[in-house]
């Protein structure tokens, strides 16, 4: 990885909004059956494309952590190629694989020229990694042994105890309750049976979809796709995840760290991928923590008061319900003020809603911006990709404008009152003494 | 078999990126224009000719103080109707701070540009610097120096360094400035740093997406074209004085893991004698930490397996002599002394051996593939630009990397890592983690 030094300083921190496509979305199955979503996109002689696997960590079981390392496993040796040779056959041609595991899926990615003899090579090597992963005892041991030491590496940062902490409160004994790496203790009794029986079972053509962008006809996908999904085993989809209850109580906690800020996460578990009360309440989001510089949260934490240097909300959508996050970091002396403020605002935005000023500065703001969203190849498979994965309808992107322009300020407020119960808030700070 | 694959990569291979344009303006203001007309986007940036490695002891960080103050309102526009007017318009925007410049940008539907070019004419010489927005907006740099920096052992150490590497270059600083600077800026240290850079001669203004160059000149003409150039006094010289042995420090804070970070001192484009010295020393960054096949992932986590993870930079677009680092973290069961004396293992065998054919080729091959797919990305394409120009290399300097690089031999390679890898130009920084339980006194031992 090469570095990048703190050398340029942002005036905030730009936090990535999930959101859709425009460009027509063909569909269709192989014909073993696999599932295949392609956007052509000429211009640029190169293609982007994604395996994805209902593989992610809510997958785990005891073993947590143990999606993501099946996922990173996956490149060091496969068929008749070992770590260095799958490397020099992905840098030989400047393709990029990049693969990661969240809390629904694994996934595994390819950026290629669409040169035909460099594609080949390319992707006649994504193909073996997955479907012929050797799970080498050394590589497992290896890799193991990096996460494990990233994991504890981790542990010096206040931001990711409350990370861990939050989760764990707001999901209790829900799969999405712990971290996508995992944790020391149940990661160092993962065995490489464990990853293979994993990998044998999500791993499949029936538990995955395939997202493809570029500059490529729809035949010559269409033969991509043929072929990859003829590589994979049928196996079965993964079954239903449980389903995620909500805290009983509010809880508030503290965890004495030796840092001179103090970290603050709040929230609870809010939004579906495909809830009925979506637009509501990430247009609500929007306006109370989800706009970068114009946000309430934003507003009445930085800019009036210099308390942080970044405050914010975000919804996660997932499978099941992902969480509603308020977060912000300040000096330990003043981080009990700054989390009643954060809760206030919250309830008085639950109390009173937006003001429909507000509410169509947001409207203006996401169907005005609504091309930004998808204007790189980059983003559009992220977008295709998601709608594929999450089964979203197809038109799903073309309808985005209209949804967040019927939504009204009765819509936000009902929604929130209905689903962020201040009630049951979650709250963990980790930091010095006050 | 990969070398084959390359001369079919480099004679077959063709795509040509738009052309970029350029207008300057009677008060001085230079205009580029990179036309893209895949999505109707438009990208603009406006880059500022000042940065840390401007700024004078006692006001380190002005810079980037400065550019969140930029954000407080003139008199058009009071305090928020910039990011409001923006956010309005479907607009993404932000701003950044590096050692040499200060840029600040949005992104946009095609048709609102001239929105964009409104808003930043008029915050270039009408903005309004009042001490109670400095007030809190020091204190909203507090925290970001405390989140970036403070609870940050890495980061920390990273600082540490610099301070260390450099004797008399203004690169010893950090961004975000040193605390007890941030703390005492005044409202007329503010006023006196853009009065003194923000002018349109100091600046280069670059667009690129779906618009017209010439319909963007005249809208620039239109809305920058009556501010007044300044004069701008030159920068006085600040080298570096000549570093005439190796650095090392012990950095212990409370923390988890070790680490070590290595910084030799090497020329940048704009310092170096002969231009190909600074390719060649990109090409080595490369051969180093290029991808996972390249040589560093390869030997010393996968072959030897002592590093869990590593990392190699050089920014060969810097103003100023720059370092070229190395950063690395042990396995259980290794030292940073091990890690140490292995990495000075591969510096040596790239001193004494050249690379190989296909190694150089796998280099020039990833050049290759990036110069395509950066142009998936506008914000990039224009980021190139404005760097390039705004160091004083030229924007022109970053559409010929791809060829200055393919020029680069193997032999090359070999005489800058003999020449500039050397010992006496190294500093070297250990973090020895404290126990984070027992809450340590943080502290720092120099043994030079």
């Amino acid at each position: 990885m090469r570095i990048k030094l703190l050398l340029v300083t942002l005036l905030f921190s730009l936090a990535s909004v999930p959101a859709c496509a425009f460009q027509t979305i063909k569909h269709w199955q192989t014909s073993q059956g696999g599932q295949v979503y392609f956007v052509a996109s000429p211009g640029l002689p190169m293609v982007d494309m994604r395996l994805v696997f209902d593989a992610g960590s809510a997958r785990d079981g005891t073993h947590h952590g143990i999606a993501s390392l099946t996922n990173s496993l996956l490149a060091t040796g496969a068929g008749q190629w070992n770590a260095d040779q799958i490397a020099q056959r992905f840098d030989a041609v400047g393709a990029e694989y990049t693969s990661a595991a969240d809390q629904d899926t694994g996934w595994v990615s390819l950026r290629s020229l669409t040169q035909a003899d460099l594609l080949e090579q390319a992707l006649s090597t994504f193909e073996k990694i997955i479907s012929q992963p050797r799970f080498e005892q050394d590589q497992f041991q290896r890799i193991k042994q990096q996460t494990l030491i990233g994991l504890q590496q981790q542990q010096e940062k206040p931001g990711f105890i409350a990370e861990k902490t939050f989760y764990k409160a707001i999901y209790g004994e829900h799969p999405y309750a712990h971290l996508v790496d995992g944790e020391i203790e149940t990661l160092k009794e993962v065995q490489l049976s464990d990853i293979q029986q994993f990998y044998q079972q999500y791993y499949v053509r029936n538990n995955a979809v395939l997202a493809i962008v570029g500059d490529l006809t729809e035949q010559q996908a269409q033969q991509m796709a043929e072929t990859l999904f003829k590589q994979l085993k049928q196996g079965e989809k993964a079954k239903p995840l449980p389903n995620a209850s909500l805290p009983e109580k509010a809880s508030k906690e503290h965890i004495n760290f030796p840092s001179t800020q103090t970290h603050v996460l709040a929230g609870l578990p809010v939004l579906r991928r495909k809830d009925v009360d979506y637009f509501p309440l990430y247009v609500g989001n929007h306006i109370l923590g989800g706009s970068g510089l114009v946000s309430l949260l934003f507003d009445e934490i930085r800019e009036k008061r210099g308390l942080a240097y970044s405050a914010y909300s975000y919804l996660m959508p997932l499978e099941e319900p992902g969480p509603f996050t308020m977060g912000l970091q300040t000096q330990n002396k003043q981080s009990t003020m700054a989390i009643e403020l954060m809760q206030k605002t919250l309830a008085d935005f639950i109390h009173l809603g937006p003001t429909q000023e507000q509410l169509i500065a947001a409207q203006k703001n996401l169907t005005g911006g609504f091309v930004l969203r998808f204007d790189s190849n980059k983003k559009l498979l992220d977008y295709v990709a998601m709608i594929a994965f999450y089964q979203l309808p197809l038109d799903y992107l073309d309808s985005f404008q209209d949804k967040v322009s019927q939504v009204t300020v009765d819509d936000i407020k009902a929604a929130f009152q209905r689903r962020v119960n201040t009630d049951l808030l979650q709250i963990i700070s980790v930091g010095g003494e006050e | 078999m990969i070398v084959r694959l390359f001369i079919l990569l480099f004679y077959s291979f063709s795509v040509h990126a738009a052309e970029v344009q350029e207008h300057v303006l009677t008060n001085g203001l230079k205009v580029l224009v990179k036309e893209e007309h895949r999505s109707p986007v438009v990208v603009s940036q406006i880059w500022y000719k000042v940065g840390s490695s401007y700024e004078p002891s006692g006001i380190t960080g002005i810079s980037h103080m400065l550019e969140h103050m930029m954000f407080k309102g003139t008199d058009n526009y009071p305090a928020g109707k910039f990011s409001e007017i923006i956010a309005e318009n479907g607009g993404r925007e932000n701003a950044f701070t590096g050692r040499d410049y200060t840029a600040y940008f949005q992104t946009l539907e095609k048709s609102r540009l001239a929105i964009s070019f409104e808003l930043e004419a008029d915050r270039m010489r009408n903005l309004h610097l009042l001490a109670e927005e400095l007030d809190k907006e020091l204190q909203v740099v507090m925290e970001e120096r405390r989140m970036r920096t403070e609870d940050n052992p890495r980061a920390k150490l990273q600082e540490y360094l610099m301070a260390m590497a450099y004797s008399s270059s203004p690169y010893k600083n950090p961004v975000i400035g040193w605390p007890s600077d941030i703390e005492n800026y005044q409202i007329a240290d503010l006023q006196q740093w853009y009065q003194h850079w923000y002018a349109p001669n100091n600046a280069t203004l670059v667009v690129a997406g779906d618009v017209q160059a010439e319909e963007v000149f005249k809208l620039a003409e239109h809305y920058f074209g009556a501010i007044p150039g300044e004069k701008i006094k030159p920068l006085k010289p600040q080298f570096e004085i000549e570093q005439v042995g190796v650095r090392r420090m012990t950095v212990k804070l409370p923390a988890e893991v070790p680490y070590i970070l290595m910084a030799y001192k090497v020329p940048s484009l704009m310092t170096v004698d002969q231009e190909w010295e600074a390719y060649a020393l990109d090409v080595l960054a490369a051969v180093l930490d290029g991808g996972d096949s390249s040589r560093l992932p390869a030997r010393l986590q996968r072959g030897q397996q002592i590093a869990s993870s590593v990392g190699v930079g050089y920014d060969f677009g810097a103003r100023l002599e720059e370092l070229f680092m190395i950063e690395a973290t042990p396995v259980k069961g290794k030292t940073l002394l091990d890690l140490e004396i292995a990495l000075k293992t591969e510096i040596r065998e790239l001193q004494r051996e050249t690379i190989s054919a296909s190694e150089l080729a796998k280099v020039k091959a990833q050049v290759m593939a990036n110069s395509v797919y950066e142009q998936d990305s506008l914000f990039y394409q224009a980021m190139k630009l404005g760097m390039a120009e705004t160091v004083g290399l030229g924007w022109q300097k970053s559409e010929q990397y791809r060829e200055k690089i393919n020029q680069v031999t193997a032999e090359q390679v070999r005489l800058v890592a003999d020449k500039y890898l050397l010992e006496s130009q190294l500093s070297i920084a250990y973090l020895e983690p404290q126990s984070m339980r027992a809450n340590t006194t943080a502290g720092v031992n120099h043994a030079h």
